[in-house]
């Protein structure tokens, strides 16, 4: 309120230096402008309440067990109503994606960066093309890996690599790796 | 639109200008609720309603829109939808209670408003076409209402729309067909719900189509008056704006105030607790009422309790019916040349001393449980209520000697008006 | 010709209206009318001694209460009656931190699914899981209570009228039937598997009085468990439950009415500077 009286005694005093006539202005301009702010402070429930409900954010965390998977196999879990790729590397994977220059990238990540200290092997990425934000392939078994070896995303052909970063096709950036922890040796909490 | 001297719109730039030969949106507000459009300058705060009535469908409209974005109309899930609008959703319970009582609000505005074109006869020559229009307004309204009180999927809200429904079962041969055919099976369910969700989101849409010609057709004889007598001059009018928007802004001010109590202190009030008891279509709650709004014609419905020819049952429908569609003959059965009750001696007695008691009567026997002295009651509120409409108003409008009027409105306001010399001499007189 | 049809109408609907009045007066005279026990005493709701800190238009939650009450619900409550609209991630409100919850969670055993075998089966809750059902569905429920179905709590002290006290009055009104009543009503008794309470409204309830004895539960802040204490605490928390944010409410409501009340005076100012030019002089 304090905003609005402040610019109506300002404005009007510059327009007119009559008593009347600046009483006048003052109460009416301090009227339409409590209707302004009570119209503005009706927009926030209105806006706030598209925002995710509570129920929806309260199942923005989810646990994943990695004691069953092979090396060179993935799993799909669901984040936040989205995939979540999990896989175990081979040791030839984690060598070719160490092997790579990491300055020639279109994001310069080492594949340290994106994994956990004492779980290299285990690479924890969202399953969503950085692009338009379709299901890449290569986490199933048998599924096209392109021509990296990582993820190959059908809809416009962006090709990642075993450590799923991008190197080639329409993706700005690599896959998202989320905020993950190690809860105990073998169980994952996403989120 | 009507007066001569209503002040003609002038774009103030280049930009009003260019959009005024084109798409003349600034000219047509000017003429509709600006200082383009004189109105008479005797309004008392009665006059605020009509405005009010539709700052209430606009907030029925966004809070209406809002709640559909996260309920979902199924039985199976309505009722825990509208919970998880509660609980979960941003302001949720806000919109909700906004919602419930923005109901409530709006029949509130719109009874006033009704009873005040009563009492001023604002039905009569040449206003007619307002005041069909407005009876069809509040039927609309009514049926949204009652469609919007089943979607929580409540027990009042199922209850409702089975006893409601079954109303029409009443009609004799088609009846109850055409009962099943409403609600899309044998008691209300998915189907039911389903339609009523669809029209519970469209018919508000038509309101507000049918509020624009009610305003259309205000707008072509002007507003009436607390003396009932014709604008003749520019004297006896004010520009809409700024005056009737500034005195509009404060009854706002005041009628939110109480709107904000009810939504955030006593939101469930105008509620049944029932309607928190998830439907069950094989438990009916002990007492079965309509909302707040509908007691008075509930009433109607309920004081048939005897066949005569016809069934009872058949007779309250016919009754309750009528009761509305009386309201449609009123132009045509009030003949009295005086239009405004502060002259009627008559029937102004009839109004304050007869329709009244006879609504509040009927208001509090529709929310009763039917069982004596509440039913006995009612019928003699029913018999007054057709004798009044129906018998009366007509015998009254053409026995009755009015007082006399003032000659114009300037000079009802100011107490002379120097064009009124016979006028005034001979309203003095008497 | 409308007002004679009108008038012919109108008086037609008042001889059939007089008709029926006529035909009930005659009833209401000629026939006995027997008044029933459940008018006559049944009490209504009243509230504990001191109330609810929850209640007036300043209430606020006693959040140890809350907690009190949750766990009546769940040591006595749940082991009949659900309560499927609240989760336990809701119970941060009463207090609990994130790790609490999680506990208070684990506790519960909810239903799921083998994720090896996809059988059915029962894990610890998590935060995101709602109360359980002590009951796989209605006609279990109906089958274990004499077939009187236990309703949902999650909604109860809303589909009363003044739910909070008749929660109350309801836990702590079981007893003999007074002797008043046998003295108007000889006829009138208690079926066998029905308890007479005077708060529920046709007085026999198939609910067996739930809370019987002082320290039935044992709560850890020290507070003596008596039947009044239970009562009232589980009531408080099933308030919590029908409404979260009943306290919010009242707290939003404050400021928006302040709010109102000066923008209404300054829309009052304006227009009465506004109309000031054109209102009549008082001569």
């Amino acid at each position: 309120m304090a905003e609005t009286t402040g610019t109506a005694t300002s404005e009007t005093a510059v327009e007119n230096g009559e008593d009347g006539v600046r009483r006048r202005d003052f109460i009416n301009i301090a009227a339409l402008g409590a209707a302004g702010v009570g119209g503005t402070a009706v927009l926030l429930p209105l806006v706030s309440q598209m925002a995710p409900s509570e129920d929806v954010l309260a199942e923005s965390s989810t646990e994943v067990d990695v004691s069953g998977i092979e090396p060179g196999q993935a799993i799909k879990a669901i984040f936040r109503k989205q995939p979540l790729f999990v896989k175990r590397l081979t040791d030839a994977e984690i060598a070719e994606a160490n092997a790579v220059d990491v300055g020639s990238l279109r994001e310069a990540e080492t594949l340290d960066d994106r994994t956990k200290e004492g779980n290299r092997d285990i690479l924890v990425t969202m399953g969503v093309c950085t692009h338009l934000g379709c299901v890449p392939l290569g986490a199933a078994e048998g599924e096209v890996k392109g021509e990296y070896g990582g993820y190959f995303c059908p809809c416009h052909g962006s090709h990642y690599d075993t450590a799923g970063r991008i190197r080639k096709g329409p993706a700005p950036t690599n896959l998202l790796v989320p905020e993950y922890e190690f809860t105990s040796e073998t169980v994952i909490q996403v989120g | 639109m009507s007066f001569p001297w209503a002040r003609e719109y002038k774009p103030a730039n280049g930009f009003t200008q260019f959009l005024d030969e084109r798409l003349p949106l600034p000219r047509l507000v000017y003429n509709a609720v600006g200082a383009g459009y004189p109105v008479p300058r005797n309004l008392s705060y009665m006059w605020n309603f009509g405005v009010l009535a539709g700052f209430f469908l606009v907030v029925q409209i966004v809070t209406g829109v809002v709640l559909a974005m996260h309920y979902a109309a199924n039985a199976e899930v309505a009722f825990a939808t509208t919970e998880h609008i509660m609980r979960d959703v941003n302001w949720g319970w806000l919109m909700r209670y906004a919602h419930a009582n923005g109901a409530s609000f709006f029949f509130i505005v719109v009874y006033i408003h009704i009873f005040r074109g009563l009492f001023y006869s604002s039905y009569k020559a040449p206003r007619e076409m307002i005041w069909l229009l407005g009876v069809v307004i509040f039927l609309l309204m009514m049926a949204t209402a009652f469609m919007g009180y089943v979607l929580p999927w409540g027990q009042m809200s199922f209850w409702g729309a089975k006893v409601i429904t079954g109303l029409f079962g009443a009609i004799p041969l088609v009846g109850e067909p055409l009962q099943v055919w409403l609600v899309g099976g044998f008691a209300p369910d998915n189907a039911a719900l389903n339609r009523f969700f669809s029209l519970h989101f469209l018919l508000p849409f038509v309101i507000a189509g049918v509020v624009i010609l009610h305003i259309w057709a205000l707008h072509i004889p002007g507003s009436s008056n607390p003396t009932g007598v014709e604008v003749k001059k520019e004297s006896d009018t004010l520009p809409f704006h700024p005056y009737y928007t500034a005195k509009d802004g404060f009854g706002l001010g005041v009628v939110l105030i109480f709107f904000m109590l009810f939504v955030f202190f006593m939101p469930n009030m105008l509620g049944h607790p029932d309607n928190y008891i998830e439907a069950n279509p094989l438990a009916t709650p002990a007492h079965i009422v309509p909302e707040w709004y509908f007691y008075p014609f509930y009433a109607i419905l309920r004081a048939f309790t005897f066949d005569f020819i016809l069934s009872a049952k058949l007779w309250g429908v016919l009754a309750m019916f009528a009761s509305i569609l009386v309201w449609f003959f009123l132009p045509w059965l009030d003949k009295s040349p005086v239009r405004s009750g502060h002259y009627r001696p008559l029937f102004r007695k009839f109004f304050w001393f007869g329709l009244i008691p006879t609504m509040i009567v009927l208001f509090i026997c529709g929310g009763a449980p039917a069982e004596e002295p509440f039913v006995m009651i009612s019928q003699i509120a029913t018999a007054y209520y057709f004798l009044h409409f129906l018998v009366i108003l007509p015998i009254i409008s053409s026995i009755e000697k009015p007082e006399p009027l003032p000659y114009s409105i300037t000079e009802a306001v100011l107490g002379h008006d120097d064009d009124a010399k016979l006028g005034a001499v001979s309203a003095t007189k008497a | 010709m409308i007002r004679i049809i009108g008038a012919l109408v109108g008086l037609g609907f008042t001889f059939v209206v007089m008709w029926a009045f006529g035909n009930g007066a005659y009833n209401a005279i000629t026939e006995d009318h027997v008044p029933a026990a459940e008018y006559t005493y049944y009490k209504k709701p009243v509230a504990p001694a001191g109330g609810f800190q929850q209640d007036g238009p300043f209430g606020t939650w006693d959040l140890a209460q809350l907690q009190r009450g949750y766990q009546v619900y769940k040591e006595v409550c749940a082991a009949c009656h659900s309560m499927k609209f609240v989760a336990f991630r809701d119970m941060a409100d009463l207090g609990y931190n994130e790790d609490e919850v999680k506990a208070l969670a684990a506790q519960v055993q909810v239903p799921g699914i083998d994720p090896n075998t996809g059988e059915a089966t029962t894990r610890p809750a998590l935060p995101i899981d709602y109360f359980p059902s002590p009951y796989p569905n209605n006609v279990a429920a109906a089958a274990a209570n004499n077939n009187a179905i236990p309703p949902d709590l999650s909604l109860m002290a809303k589909a009363r009228g003044d739910g909070t006290n008749y929660i109350y009055s309801l836990l702590t009104g079981y007893g003999p039937i007074p002797a008043e009543l046998k003295a108007d009503f000889p006829d009138f008794d208690t079926p066998t598997g029905l308890y007479f309470n005077q708060y529920f409204p046709n007085l026999n309830l198939a609910m067996a009085p739930p809370i019987t004895s002082d320290g039935q539960v044992t709560y850890a802040d020290g507070t003596e468990a008596t039947v009044d204490q239970m009562s009232k605490d589980v009531a408080a928390f099933m308030t919590w439950t029908a409404e979260p944010t009943l306290v919010k409410r009242k707290q939003t409501g404050w400021p928006v009415l302040g709010f109102l009340l000066f923008a209404t005076i300054l829309a009052f100012l304006s227009k009465k500077q506004i109309w000031s030019a054109v209102k009549p002089k008082k001569s």
